[in-house]
């Protein structure tokens, strides 16, 4: 499908979209948002570009497989809750760390590495499946 | 170093394996014998510790409530199994690096060998049964990879599986008789067991466990009736048999009957079982070699005599029994390691272990045939090897046997008389005699591959001349560990007097002689060969059959409930939850729902028409596009609802995934033929009936839902624990990310899994379907 309006609006609606998935996913701590929808945001965001675009521009842009990306997603998760057993404590329980940047104090744990997990596995899973989808369709 | 660092040491080296197979090509089984020598030199210097009587114990807590540890115990009997399992070890990776050479699946092998070692080593050392189990299964799943290592082969693949099916199936029913075991003696450490054997033999549960125990331990060391499965995984290349199918995984069931002899034998049951079917198996066995012409064949029914004397003597238990148990465990392992290894030289060299295609080989491969002769004459029992030692020590114990000693005097010497000829044939047919043509032109094999040979038959005549050197410091404690008798003593030596298992032992060797030069009529006569059909292929074949049965049974089942039709599948989910739900509901609960249309707002009634509305139409509607559009106006209301009831990381998840279904179907709309009237009206009756039905159940569901008191319990620890614990506000996120997070990782793996399983679909369903027609 080639359509000059939807490539144009596109171009300036996907980097938003990206930006915002990432927004949403570091705001699900304290609000509404998290891994599952930020990956989905994000996922919506790289199927909007493969409709306006292809599949095959889509790929080159996303660099790496989605299907591999489902994997280093569950390694991520996975490995969030080995940090919990070499630090002694059972496995998944939350580690934290409060580094204090420019005055602020930050909370950072293994919670945001799980959830970097779950983000990696849901674009991963939607865009293997949609991606195939479109290439068989063509 | 220690205990557990030596296994975990193994373990690691199975992963330097395959690189180290890159790196040092021609020297790299020389480099990761490394391994297993250091652990064996290791291991000698507890030789002086441990034969004054020392026992050592290493414990690290695993799943502590459920008694579940990582220990390690190491006496007199671990000890000597482990010196085996390193020492014979050592030299297997010598020889294996020189067998197979620019294989290139050598990488492979390495791994697998090492994962076996490390296995094995874990077997003999671990203190806790589930530890061993653990331990146990690991050696059958990587014995499994190297039997299956010529995987081109079909043959190979099915022994392997073979031999997997049957030592994993007894696997499992150990689990059972070592948890039963575990709670009888109320430890689940061997060594708690040993220095407190409570009285098990009284236990309502004592003949179960043993049975489990027993099946356990004969399937993964080839008893009558499961002695098939040996020489079929004699497919494996040879490195693999020389040290699996001599010395190792096949002596695995042995050693945990030896053991745990201390704790669960001496009662009736014991001895008659597992005396009974040790004499079957050493007497079936030993006469099946001679029934076959192929050297590893003849060799894997030898094996499986001796596993069935071990057995033997392990069933009746008392002092004689155990030394022969000591020592023949030993000289076994050094004899029969090096004749495999020299059988697979032979089949290296010349292209054919056929012996009747062999002959005369021992002027162009001369260390080989010095060793194997050797390692032949300690086979037979032939003085002064470490086998004579052993087999005198076989018939003093069936001669003081305490039930049926005639039989199994008979059965010992009979059994022995057609070890004596299996092993004149490996050495003599091939090495002597005049020269055969082979299919490949024969050398001396390289020093890897005689090396390993060369040090075990000479350890062979070493231990057989001075005994002194291995009663002492081996054999009395590993003796007194399957006793379970600290203050027994063993003194070896190779000459008793005249007494009557010298003159057995004589009359064996001549009777084996003659044996051996009637063989070549006898083989191939028709006793011999119906003899073959009835006790080494009919088990064979009883096993295949009930493994077709069990197939056949299992894809008639799967064609029944996977029929490929999508609209059954939802038919079936449908009307089971609709039958069960619905029966739930209507006969355990009291029905006390209320309807309270009273605090409804009106924009609530019309969400609440619009999705009913919508509903229908994609129900009605003429086209696919209509009909996925009215589900998702059914998506999108949905998600007001949520708004409305303040859930909003609900409303934000519905309305994306909502968005994605939509283009998800759009795509595959693509390939779904147009709309057809082609479904009967009673089809669609009976769908009605059944939709309507579960829209039904649903409600009552919901309704009954509202009837229960809502116990504030878990959100209120959610709420006051979310900031403080995990420190985050959005309650929903924290319990996802942080409190239950293995619920979220087991559903992102089932996505993963789905992901993939929806790939393939896409992607290579069309392709399998014109390959194997409508059976997909």
């Amino acid at each position: 499908m080639k359509s000059v309006i939807l490539q144009t609006a596109t171009r300036l609606i996907f980097p938003l979209l990206l930006v915002f998935s990432i927004f949403m996913f570091f705001r699900g701590h304290n609000e509404p948002g998290g891994g599952f929808i930020g990956g989905l945001v994000g996922a919506a965001a790289f199927v909007l570009f493969a409709i306006a675009f292809g599949t095959k521009v889509t790929r080159e842009l996303l660099r790496i497989d989605p299907r591999i990306m489902v994997g280093w997603g569950l390694l991520f998760a996975l490995l969030s809750g080995f940090i919990s057993m070499w630090a002694g404590d059972a496995f998944f329980t939350g580690q934290w760390v409060f580094p204090v940047l420019f005055g602020n104090e930050l909370h950072i744990g293994t919670p945001l590495i799980f959830d970097i997990g779950v983000y990696l596995v849901v674009v991963g899973f939607t865009l293997a499946v949609i991606f195939a989808l479109e290439e068989e369709t063509n | 170093m220690t205990i557990l660092f030596s296994v975990l040491l193994i373990f690691g080296a199975a992963f330097i394996g395959p690189m180290a197979a890159k790196y040092f090509r021609n020297v790299s089984g020389w480099v990761l014998a490394l391994f297993p020598l250091t652990v064996f030199v290791y291991l000698l210097s507890y030789i002086p510790l441990v034969s004054g009587g020392e026992v050592f114990r290493e414990s690290y807590t695993w799943v502590s409530y459920l008694g579940i540890n990582l220990s390690f115990y190491l006496d007199g009997f671990s000890l000597m199994f482990a010196l085996i399992v390193s020492g014979v070890g050592t030299f297997i990776m010598i020889y294996g690096g020189g067998y197979l050479g620019a294989d290139p699946k050598l990488p492979r092998f390495y791994f697998s060998i090492l994962l076996f070692m490390g296995s094995m080593l874990g077997v003999v050392l671990a203190d806790n049964i589930i530890a061993l189990f653990i331990f146990w299964e690991l050696t059958s799943i990587s014995s499994y990879l190297l039997i299956g290592y010529k995987h081109e082969k079909e043959e190979s693949r099915k022994s392997a599986l073979q031999a997997l099916l049957i030592t994993g199936s007894g696997g499992l029913v150990l689990l059972a008789g070592l948890i039963l075991l575990g709670m009888m003696a109320g430890t689940m450490e061997i060594s708690e067991m040993l220095s407190d054997p409570a009285v098990l033999a009284d236990h309502p549960w004592y003949l179960g466990m043993l049975i489990c125990i027993l099946i356990g331990a004969f399937t993964k060391s080839a008893q009558f009736p499961f002695h098939f499965w040996l020489p079929g995984a004699m497919a494996a290349p040879t490195p693999v048999s020389a040290y699996l199918h001599s010395a190792t995984m096949v002596k695995a069931g042995i050693y945990l009957l030896a053991r745990l002899s201390p704790v669960i034998s001496g009662t009736v049951e014991w001895t008659y079982i597992v005396t009974i079917t040790g004499a079957i198996t050493m007497l079936i066995s030993a006469w099946l070699a001679l029934a076959h012409t192929d050297l590893k064949k003849l060799l894997a029914y030898s094996t499986v005599m001796a596993l069935g004397t071990l057995t033997m003597l392990l069933g009746m238990g008392h002092e004689y029994a155990v030394k022969a148990v000591a020592v023949f465990i030993l000289g076994h392992s050094l004899y029969k390691g090096a004749l495999f290894m020299v059988a697979g030289t032979i089949d290296h060299e010349a292209g054919t272990r056929d012996v009747t295609q062999l002959g005369g080989l021992r002027k162009l491969m001369p260390f080989t045939a010095t060793f194997g002769c050797i390692a032949a004459l300690s086979m037979a029992g032939i003085a002064p090897l470490l086998g004579f030692i052993g087999k005198e020590l076989v018939y003093e114990a069936a001669l003081s046997a305490a039930i049926f000693p005639m039989f199994f005097i008979f059965a010992a010497v009979a059994a022995n008389v057609a070890v004596v000829a299996t092993s004149a044939i490996v050495v003599l047919k091939p090495f002597f005699g005049e020269f055969k043509e082979t299919p490949k032109k024969v050398h001396e094999a390289p020093v890897s591959m005689w090396i390993g040979p060369a040090f075990l038959s000479v350890l062979s005549i070493l231990f057989g001349v001075l005994p002194f050197m291995i009663d002492g410091t081996l054999i009395t404690k590993a003796a007194a560990s399957i006793a379970g008798t600290p203050e027994l003593v063993v003194s070896l030596s190779l000459w008793h007097g005249i007494n009557a298992a010298l003159i057995l032992s004589v009359l064996t060797l001549l009777s084996g002689i003659g044996v051996f030069f009637l063989w070549d009529n006898f083989r191939s006569s028709k006793v011999m060969q119906g003899y073959d059909r009835v006790l080494g292929v009919a088990p064979k074949n009883g096993y295949e059959h009930t493994l077709n049965g069990i197939l056949s049974f299992a894809s008639a089942q799967t064609r029944f409930f996977q029929n490929g039709y999508l609209r059954y599948y939802l038919l079936t989910l449908i009307t089971f939850f609709v039958v069960l739900t619905g029966y739930t509901i209507v006969a355990k609960t009291d029905m006390a729902m209320m309807l309270d249309f009273s605090d409804i707002m009106f924009y609530e009634w019309i969400l609440a028409g619009v999705i009913i509305t919508a509903a229908f139409a994609a129900v009605f509607a003429s086209s696919g596009l209509v009909a996925i559009a009215a589900l998702g106006v059914v998506g999108y209301s949905i998600s007001l609802v949520y708004v409305l009831f303040s859930a909003p990381d609900l409303a934000i998840t519905q309305v994306l995934v909502e968005t994605l279904t939509v283009i998800l179907v759009a795509l595959v709309l693509v390939h779904i033929p147009k709309f057809q009237g082609y479904t009967a009206p009673s089809s669609k009756i009976r769908d009605g009936i059944i939709a309507a039905g579960a829209g039904l159940v649903v409600t009552l569901v919901m309704l009954a839902v509202l009837t229960l008191d809502f116990d504030p319990y878990m959100s209120e620890y959610f709420a006051e624990n979310s900031y403080v614990v995990a420190y985050g506000r959005n309650i929903v996120n924290v319990i996802l990310v942080d409190f239950r997070a293995l619920d979220t990782f087991g559903e992102i793996v089932v996505l993963g899994v789905a992901g993939v399983g929806v790939y393939g679909l896409i992607k290579f369903g069309r392709k399998l379907h014109a390959k194997e027609g409508t059976n997909v």
